[in-house]
């Protein structure tokens, strides 16, 4: 699951991580509100005014009806209401939305915490991710903050630097202090960089987190280190013991399809194709995924009804896959296992009858326990529906129904 | 011979009297598994299915002589019981639980390092060795015996594997479903080199999914071990867009290397034999053994 940035920072802070302090605002006023209270806490007489949303390249951003940036700095108080209005409720378009973009509904004001003083401030990148192919958390650290991580390991692979974190006895004061040193610091700095590389591997591990990328963490003018952005992903197979985690589920974040297929105990996910598609088992829904693309159609979505596919999920699963206008065929591909194909294809004439008038053609591949007996009952049912044994003859039927 | 599971196999039940380990032991039974009990903490002492239940796996091994452990525990308790069948001696345990967290799994893995233990999944639909043992979930009938081994990240798009080398006039030996989570116990490189080092396998199917290296290194090894015997591959995913999670909470494209064209690459440039559609697994097989 993802969360927002202020979400995120709530989390690090308590546990300990130092971040760039902010307040959120979902209003211009609340903004000059919050603006008021941070001046009083922190003593910050700049602000900056970001955008809330789950995604990336907020900076270079913009937001479509105004033009304004999805950062921007304001340098006085009065300023706050107006460029906070330049954001909240804009669509924000960056590299990371899609040309659609995303809307703003939260602004985070925060502090400017790149005042002059006894040292140049500096940008560092931390994240800390699992390490598949060893099983273990790994920490990864660079000299260049404020970058893409995939650019850099693409062009600097020398700049990063990575500690491996035995689970059973997690993370060591030499591994905190190696990455310190390796990202050049000395003194105050180095300290407070080995107390922040701890806090936040402990935060890591109390949410049960499957990332945490802080890009950048700053070290100030005064030798603080600091959390300046924060993107906090949480394992979802763990939410069941952080509720107040899984409480910070923004769902409008989220496609409204997305949502109502999880409300029915489906695992869809949208995409841009014209080919709708219905599967049992994670794996066989990607492959058959491929085999729309290899037949000259683009898949419209990603749908796993799961090991219980019954006329209620059929019905249920038709509905989310008939929302999307661009879907010009079906394709349902059941494997009976467990799963008898001939409830399957009585679950498809139901729920075809069910939502009546469906104008797009429905190809029914059903293989496994009663296959047979399924493909009868589709061929009989006097429908627009047609079925198939073998998955290259409904390869080639989804291509018939596109040309 | 074959790999894992036999007709010796002592099998338990971890998460007997549930539902789930309820209709699944049933099947086993059915199929001709040799289910020797299960283990439902609490409960011990009581017949189930006709067959004793204990209260831990130590009891299971030591009064039942099991040997091999399948585990339908809820995800909260799944590793628990991953690491109790691995203290109690247990040889191969299968975990078909879905939904662990991934740092139970982690710990779960490295509690098993130095121990004399295969585990299987999780998030996996088991292994079955036609004929003699089916421990798992798949429909034992799509699986006719054999030479042909299956090695594959996914539950049905195993099944549709075994249908296809099954209506090429071919038969499989051992089918190892590995699982589709990030951390599993049994990663693709070490359930192919079992199959290859199976007097009773002919050849392989390997089939994978966008996400992780694993079908990467398990390609080179089976390049640098001089490719003793053919193998398909398939990896699912190819239409995937970065950054989704599809189902399987390790099918998620993180990086360049993790996409299913790279994969792909990487397995021809091996010499396997690489399907570009899943519906061509069976014909691929027969071409793969010159037939």
């Amino acid at each position: 699951m993802n969360i927002h940035e202020y979400q995120a920072k709530e989390i690090l802070k308590k546990h300990g991580v130092t971040v760039q302090e902010g307040i959120v605002a979902d209003t211009p006023e609340a903004a000059l509100e919050a603006a008021k209270k941070l001046h009083a806490e922190t003593g910050t007489s700049w602000y900056v005014i970001k955008a809330q949303i789950h995604a990336g390249g907020r900076g270079k951003g913009k937001v479509q009806e105004t033009g304004s940036n999805g950062v921007v700095l304001a340098k006085k108080l009065e300023d706050v209401t107006e460029k906070a209005a330049g954001i909240l409720g804009g669509t924000l378009v960056t590299h990371q939305t899609g040309p659609e973009g995303k809307k703003v509904n939260k602004i985070l004001i925060a502090q400017d915490v790149y005042y002059p003083g006894e040292s140049e401030p500096k940008e560092y990148y931390l994240s800390i991710l699992l390490d598949r192919a060893k099983s273990c958390n790994v920490i990864m650290a660079s000299t260049e903050g404020g970058m893409d991580i995939e650019e850099v390991a693409e062009h600097h692979p020398e700049k990063i630097v990575k500690e491996w974190i035995d689970p059973t006895v997690g993370l060591q004061g030499f591994q905190a202090r190696k990455v310190a040193f390796a990202l050049g610091l000395e003194g105050e700095a180095f300290k407070q960089m080995v107390k922040f590389i701890y806090a936040l591997y402990d935060a890591y591990v109390a949410n049960d987190a499957s990332m945490f990328e802080i890009n950048p963490v700053l070290k100030t003018s005064d030798n603080k280190i600091l959390a300046v952005d924060a993107k906090v992903n949480i394992d979802d197979n763990a939410l069941y013991r952080h509720k107040a985690v899984a409480e910070m589920r923004d769902i409008s974040e989220e496609d409204p399809l997305e949502v109502e297929a999880g409300e029915n105990n489906l695992n869809y996910v949208k995409l841009d194709g014209n080919v709708g598609c219905m599967v049992n088992g994670a794996g066989l829904a990607m492959a058959t995924m491929d085999i729309i693309k290899l037949s000259g159609g683009e898949p419209a979505n990603f749908l796993d009804v799961g090991g219980g596919a019954n006329a209620k999920t059929v019905e249920a699963g038709f509905r989310i896959i008939l929302k999307d206008p661009n879907v010009k065929a079906i394709l349902i591909n059941i494997f009976g296992g467990i799963v008898r194909c001939d409830r399957v294809a009585n679950g498809v004439v139901e729920a075809y009858k069910n939502i009546g008038n469906i104008a797009v053609p429905i190809i029914v591949r059903l293989q496994g326990t009663n296959a047979e007996e399924g493909a009868r009952i589709i061929n009989e049912s006097g429908l627009k529906v047609k079925s198939a044994v073998v998955l290259k003859d409904a390869a080639l039927l989804v291509k018939e129904a596109l040309a | 011979m074959s790999v894992l599971v036999n007709k010796d196999s002592k099998v338990i039940v971890q998460g007997f009297t549930g539902t789930e380990g309820t209709f699944h032991a049933q099947q086993m039974i059915e199929y001709g598994t040799n289910v020797v009990g299960g283990v439902t903490p609490g409960k011990g002492g009581s017949k189930h299915l006709d067959k004793p239940v204990f209260n831990t796996v130590k009891e299971a091994v030591e009064k039942a002589g099991a040997n091999v452990s399948i585990i339908f525990v809820p995800p909260a308790f799944a590793a628990d019981a991953i690491m109790e069948a691995a203290d109690a001696g247990i040889k191969v345990i299968v975990a078909i639980t879905e939904g662990i967290p991934v740092k139970d799994m982690m710990q779960a893995k490295h509690y098993l390092k130095g121990k004399n233990v295969t585990l299987i999944g999780p998030n996996c639909p088991g292994v079955i060795t036609p004929g003699e043992a089916k421990v798992g979930i798949m429909p034992g009938f799509v699986f006719k015996k054999g030479r042909i081994g299956i090695v594959s990240k996914s539950g049905t798009l195993t099944y549709e594997a075994a249908d296809q080398i099954v209506k090429a006039g071919l038969g499989i030996s051992t089918a190892i479903g590995i699982g589709g989570d990030p951390i599993i116990g049994t990663p693709t490189k070490e359930a192919v080199e079992m199959l290859m080092n199976d007097p009773e396998t002919d050849a392989i199917v390997m089939i994978g999914e966008i996400g992780g290296n694993y079908e990467a290194l398990a390609a080179r090894w089976i390049k640098e071990t001089g490719n003793k015997k053919p193998v398909v591959g398939f990896i699912a995913g190819q239409t995937a867009p970065p950054g989704r999670r599809m189902g399987h909470a390790g099918a998620i494209i993180g990086g360049a290397d993790d996409t299913a064209a790279a994969k792909m690459k990487i397995m021809g440039e091996c010499g396997i034999h690489v399907c570009q559609s899943p519906a061509e697994i069976g014909e691929t097989m027969l071409k793969a053994l010159g037939k």
